[in-house]
């Protein structure tokens, strides 16, 4: 079968994420890319994706799983590759848009050096975190996104340090828009992809991606899974215009965390983990109640 | 041609702003800058110099600047930076990246000892640690060979038969802070002389590539190959280069090496960066005397160039390499490639001396020194330390 063959029968051959791509059953980053793709209405990015999962779902060449065109760049580098794709293309006058998506290891820690420049110098593009809150795509070792508690490859005992708040760090860079994705909240996701889109400079996007592999949960739970985070408010949903301007997009109803922590097997001390988790929950919505009460977006 | 008194890092600079605006009319010109002593005046240059199409990034570390020029170069536009010593080492990933990427970046490298202990001043060390990069590395004596190669560089590794990035060598403060007469080449020469920069394998969102996925060991393995026989043609493509360049600029650099009074040479100094230009007085001096001695400029690293080297080397008997540079448990790393080049000549004694290492001074009463023990030598030993520094 011809390539052309293959483009004819296969209608979505121009989606930034194919058929074919060798992500988990389960995994957040299949549907993050296609709402993604759905909210970019057409527009077709350059993507710039470092050593992540992310670049192992395009499969091993001569084949790729995406119908865009990808940077696979060194693990810190995602945005300083981004920076220069898009700084030729503005110096051309071509309507570029230039993306980085990248794994949380790549964003909170390898990659903060890089990220950080880039948002200061407010380099046009926008830089999207799936964040699985783990080493993923090396079997699962601890990141600095991991929560509390957590067991993982190289915190066999639990992880005793708090995950550190990636939304605040890139929120005092005082960049145009920062926002976090839901995968439970399709409309929201959306709103924000096309805001994203419209808006100029550095824009921040962190997205909580189910890992099944990592966080040991059922593949079909996924979604559920995300709603629940957002419900407990372990995951706020919100939005950061300019760095201090603030919007919380779903208020939560706080309901128990158990049955979240219960359907994943990375919490192995639930009664400890139930305590620990509690306690950040607490200290991060009295945080952002009071930044949203005092700097709202809609002044 | 505008003569000009200028610092190293002042011709390097301007050298490498003319090639980038040479760009104006296809994707521009660009690349990251961040600075380290002694190569800060170049990229300094550069965020003052006012491109008709270019953007030099300022970013928080070289191995963002260089990030920064995969980016660039990825998306067609002529890229380049400098550094120097651990700016070098702290870049090194994207260094191996950009050749593997097959990106015809140039990069400055103002040679500067590696820390710590800190040490500001020359030695090769920084940029021979990446000779294992896929890059082309060239090691230039003079303010006028460092402009001149630095044009080479971007001819040769824009080249479709090469695609590979450059490195230009010069030597921290002894030519990056001293200044000497030289011909600035003028914009309209360097346009004529480069064409436009074509990266056939750029982002195209007409036609979308994953650049620099996984590949399975097949792949590797050709992938690596390519890169070698890309490097084999680096001799003919550079010669091209050097005789377009007499033709343009009416002058006629060096092109791998330079050869002098090496025809019936019984012993040859082999020498890079401004030791050569002093061991030069020194070979004219000791054939005014009398003494059938030569010696070869090496210029062109990578690709060693194995055969010129012992051609040039020729019937000599005996060759002294002065290597400043070190590679701890082995010796001088200029040395090892050039008795690799002789493995046809079993008779040949070549003697390594690690001189001006940490940047002591190589004066010529130093290098007279060494032929002295070269000279009575009768069999060669381990690499001879050289010790200099007062």
């Amino acid at each position: 079968m011809t390539t052309a063959e293959v483009h004819a029968e296969c209608a979505c051959h121009d989606a930034i994420l194919r058929p074919g791509n060798t992500n988990c059953a389960g995994c957040g980053m299949s549907i993050g890319l296609q709402w993604l793709d759905q909210a970019l209405d057409g527009k077709k990015p350059i993507l710039c994706i470092p050593a992540c999962c992310g670049i192992v779902t395009a499969g091993a060449f001569p084949t790729s799983a995406y119908g865009v065109p990808v940077a696979a760049t060194t693990f810190a580098s995602a945005p300083a590759v981004a920076s220069g794709v898009t700084s030729v293309a503005e110096m051309n006058g071509e309507d570029t848009l230039t993306i980085c998506w990248t794994g949380d290891g790549g964003t909170y820690d390898i990659g903060i050096a890089t990220l950080s420049a880039a948002a200061e110098r407010n380099e046009d593009m926008i830089y999207i975190c799936y964040d699985n809150e783990i080493y993923g795509n090396t079997g699962g070792q601890r990141s600095s996104a991991t929560p509390e508690g957590v067991a993982t490859s190289t915190t066999p005992r639990g992880k005793r340090e708090v995950k550190k708040d990636m939304m605040a760090i890139m929120a005092g860079h005082r960049i145009p828009y920062a926002a976090s994705l839901s995968i439970a909240h399709r409309d929201d996701f959306m709103r924000k992809i096309r805001i994203a889109k419209e808006t100029k400079g550095f824009r921040f996007l962190l997205m909580l991606s189910p890992c099944p592999t990592g966080w040991k949960s059922e593949a079909e739970e996924s979604v559920d899974l995300i709603r629940h985070a957002v419900e407990c408010g372990l995951f706020p949903v919100y939005e950061v215009y300019d760095g201090v301007r603030y919007r919380i997009n779903v208020e939560p109803s706080f309901k128990p965390m158990g049955e979240y922590l219960e359907k994943q097997r990375r919490y192995t001390k639930i009664a400890a983990d139930l305590a620990a988790l509690q306690s950040y929950v607490d200290r991060q919505w009295h945080t952002l109640h009071g930044l949203e009460k005092a700097f709202p977006a809609d002044l | 041609m505008a003569r000009a008194l200028v610092t190293g890092n002042y011709a390097a600079g301007h050298a490498l702003a003319v090639a980038g605006e040479a760009n104006r009319d296809a994707r521009g010109c660009a690349g990251g800058a961040y600075p380290i002593t002694p190569q800060s005046e170049i990229i300094e240059y550069l965020r003052g110099f006012d491109f008709t199409k270019g953007r030099i990034v300022a970013v928080e570390s070289e191995h963002s600047a260089m990030g920064v020029c995969i980016g660039t170069s990825l998306a067609g536009a002529r890229s380049f930076t400098a550094s120097s010593s651990n700016g070098l080492a702290y870049m090194t990933e994207n260094v191996f990246a950009a050749g593997y990427y097959r990106l015809p970046i140039v990069l400055i490298a103002v040679n500067r000892t590696l820390g710590p202990p800190w040490n500001i001043w020359v030695d090769q060390g920084d940029s021979l640690a990446l000779r294992d990069a896929a890059w082309l590395q060239f090691y230039t004596d003079s303010h006028q060979d460092l402009v001149d190669t630095i044009l080479l560089s971007f001819r040769v590794s824009e080249d479709p038969r090469i695609l590979l990035p450059s490195i230009v060598a010069e030597d921290g403060f002894v030519t990056s802070h001293t200044q000497m007469v030289v011909d600035l080449p003028e914009q309209a020469l360097v346009d004529k002389y480069l064409p436009h920069c074509s990266v056939p394998h750029r982002l195209n969102p007409q036609h979308p590539t994953t650049v620099g996925g996984l590949t399975w060991p097949k792949e590797t393995e050709h992938h690596r190959i390519e890169i070698q026989q890309a490097m084999d043609r680096v001799p003919e493509v550079l010669a091209e280069a050097v005789n377009e360049f007499e033709k343009v600029f009416g002058r006629r650099p060096h092109g791998a090496l330079a050869a002098d009074h090496t025809e019936d040479a019984e012993i040859v100094l082999v020498a890079c960066n401004t030791m050569a230009r002093t061991a030069r007085h020194v070979v004219e001096d000791r054939r005014e005397k009398g003494q059938k001695i030569g010696m070869i400029k090496s210029k062109m690293f990578r690709p060693f160039p194995r055969k010129a080297m012992a051609d040039a080397i020729g019937s000599a008997k005996k060759v002294a390499v002065l290597d400043r540079n070190h590679s701890p448990g082995s010796g001088g790393i200029f040395w090892q490639e050039i008795m690799a080049s002789l493995h046809g000549k079993p008779d040949v004694m070549v003697q390594d001396y690690l001189v001006g290492l940490g940047g002591g001074d190589v004066t010529p009463k130093i290098i007279d020194e060494i032929v002295d023990d070269i000279s009575g030598r009768e069999q060669a030993v381990e690499p001879l330390w050289k010790e200099v520094a007062a």
